[in-house]
């Protein structure tokens, strides 16, 4: 292996696998932000 | 099944480490849930009265302790099989580990589901509690090890990003299998039958793309412009490899065993009375009529903690590649003694705030130490067996799973019993935990590096400037 630096496929690649884990983690965090509302009312 | 094989999932060149992540996430997000099973507890125990708000089940029901049995049959797997199926998990490779996890996590949701239809807690505890156990315990360690051999240059980083998956996991679980069992409500076994089929299925899709997308480096692949430190933090950061049944008779190995046995013990109980705490400590007897904190804040107040198990992983594993692993835990056990001491006295001033932002710090902390210990490790050992010897220190947190709530449940009954008014009753316990983490705190300042007679090779790996890639 050489010294190299990402292409753009991969790149782009890297962008769309990191939305697979990141919108159901977003949704579960929202959705539990908003039983915390609840704690400071 | 070639494709599952290590040989078929080595990095090409040009493939970005920063694609790994995603896919030890979606693995750790997945069997996380199992931190969000109690919202199965209550339908669990009422499938035969079929009605979820009554106060006690009909003349066959599982009892809600029966039903508890499964989420602990599950922890116990978890470690055991960690700790069993290490060496296996480091030979065959993340890809066929993560792909057995999957069918073991997920199947395990089908058996169960059939133990609903039927009403079989036996088959229950079976699919969620013994095979979905085993499933755990590959799906935990393996994403770990991969991501470790990624990152030498930020080992921290590298494990705080797949252990919060594991902590974010039940923040995703508890209102997918609350929404799905509202869904399918009216299929008979008050919609958990269904939400299991349904969460077997799309976690083991989920899974399937972390075990799809995950790659090992090839052989001697260091990131650009790595160096390895030579005996960096006073020695504590070791180039070479120990065996896993060398690391096993090491003084280290069980020194950082108590330490993870100490910092999980003091923070697990305290999670899973959480609820029940803040409701006794501030009832409207505490901040006066109307005031006090309701069933819905509390249960608030459970979903923060949460948030910050899961935020504490990343954050303290990323800092530990700056501090060093030894003062980051130094850290953990002497924040954590002060902030022990001092929440009975925020409980008797009935300062809610403080009593919160406490509470937050300390469970930052416990997530913070199960993302820590594994790059503590690859410090101490190496990279080439981290994975086997992980999954054997795993069976401390098996031990604090146990011990944690015990003390916390007997402590807490037995002061009510001797007349103690339910506020204070928990001031002890605070105090036990406290000194929990003294003792934690002096059995880390012992942890000195490994000596050179359990080293595998005389060769430090990886190879110092040997060959560098993609970043």
């Amino acid at each position: 292996m050489t010294n190299q630096t990402d292409t753009e496929q991969t790149s782009s690649l890297t962008y769309l696998a990191w939305l697979v884990p990141g919108i159901p983690l977003v949704w579960g965090v929202w959705q539990t932000l908003i039983k915390v509302a609840q704690l400071f009312q | 099944m070639g494709f599952l094989d290590r040989e078929h999932s080595v990095a090409g060149p040009g493939w970005s480490r920063w694609l790994v992540p995603p896919a030890a996430l979606a693995v750790h997000l997945s069997i996380g849930q199992i931190y969000a099973y109690s919202v199965f507890n209550k339908p669990l125990s009422r499938l035969i009265s079929g009605d979820v708000k009554a106060e006690t089940g009909a003349p066959g029901d599982w009892s809600l302790l029966q039903v508890g049995l499964i989420f602990s049959v599950a922890l116990f797997f978890l470690g055991a099989s960690s700790a069993l199926f290490g060496k296996w998990v480091e030979r065959e490779g993340p890809r066929k580990t993560m792909f057995t996890s999957a069918l073991l996590f997920c199947g395990g949701f089908l058996i169960a589901a059939l133990g609903v239809s039927q009403h079989q807690l036996w088959l229950v505890l079976l699919g969620n509690g013994v095979i979905g156990g085993i499933g755990l315990g590959l799906g935990y360690i393996s994403p770990v090890s991969t991501l470790i051999k990624w990152f030498p240059d930020r080992p921290g980083l590298a494990t705080g990003m797949a252990i919060m998956g594991f902590g974010g996991g039940a923040l995703i679980g508890s209102p997918l299998g609350t929404a799905l069992m509202a869904r399918f409500a009216g299929d008979g076994t008050l919609g958990v039958g269904s939400t299991f089929l349904i969460m077997g299925a799309v976690y083991f899709l989920f899974m399937l793309f972390g075990a799809l997308m995950v790659r090992v480096p090839a052989e001697g692949w260091v990131p650009a412009g790595f160096v390895p430190k030579v005996n960096a933090a006073g020695g504590m950061i070791s180039n070479h490899n120990v065996l896993v049944d060398q690391a096993f008779r090491t003084p280290q190995f069980w020194l950082l065993f108590a330490v993870l046995f100490l910092n999980v013990t003091a923070g697990i109980g305290v999670l899973g009375q959480a609820s029940v705490m803040i409701q006794e400590m501030f009832s409207d007897k505490v901040l006066g009529a109307g005031n006090g904190v309701t069933a819905a804040a509390a249960a608030g107040f459970v979903g923060l903690l949460s948030i910050f198990n899961m935020g504490g992983r990343f954050f303290w594993s990323t800092t530990s590649d700056r501090l060093g692993r030894k003062p980051t835990y130094m850290i953990f056990f002497a924040l954590g003694t002060v902030l022990y001491f001092l929440i009975p006295l925020f409980g008797t001033s009935a300062n809610l705030i403080l009593f919160v932002i406490g509470f937050c710090i300390i469970i930052s902390m416990y997530g913070g130490g199960f993302a820590t210990v594994p790059a503590y490790l690859r410090d101490l050992f190496g990279t080439a067996n981290v994975g086997a010897i992980h999954g054997r220190l795993l069976l401390a947190w098996s031990a604090a799973a146990i011990v944690g709530p015990s003390l916390v449940n007997g402590f807490r009954d037995s002061q009510i019993k001797a007349g103690i008014p339910a506020a204070q009753a928990y001031s002890t316990v605070m105090y036990i935990m406290a000194g929990l983490l003294v003792i934690g705190f002096v059995t880390n300042l012992l942890i000195r590096p490994v000596a050179s007679r359990y080293w595998a090779s005389p060769q430090p790996t990886p190879p110092a400037g040997q060959q560098a890639a993609n970043d």
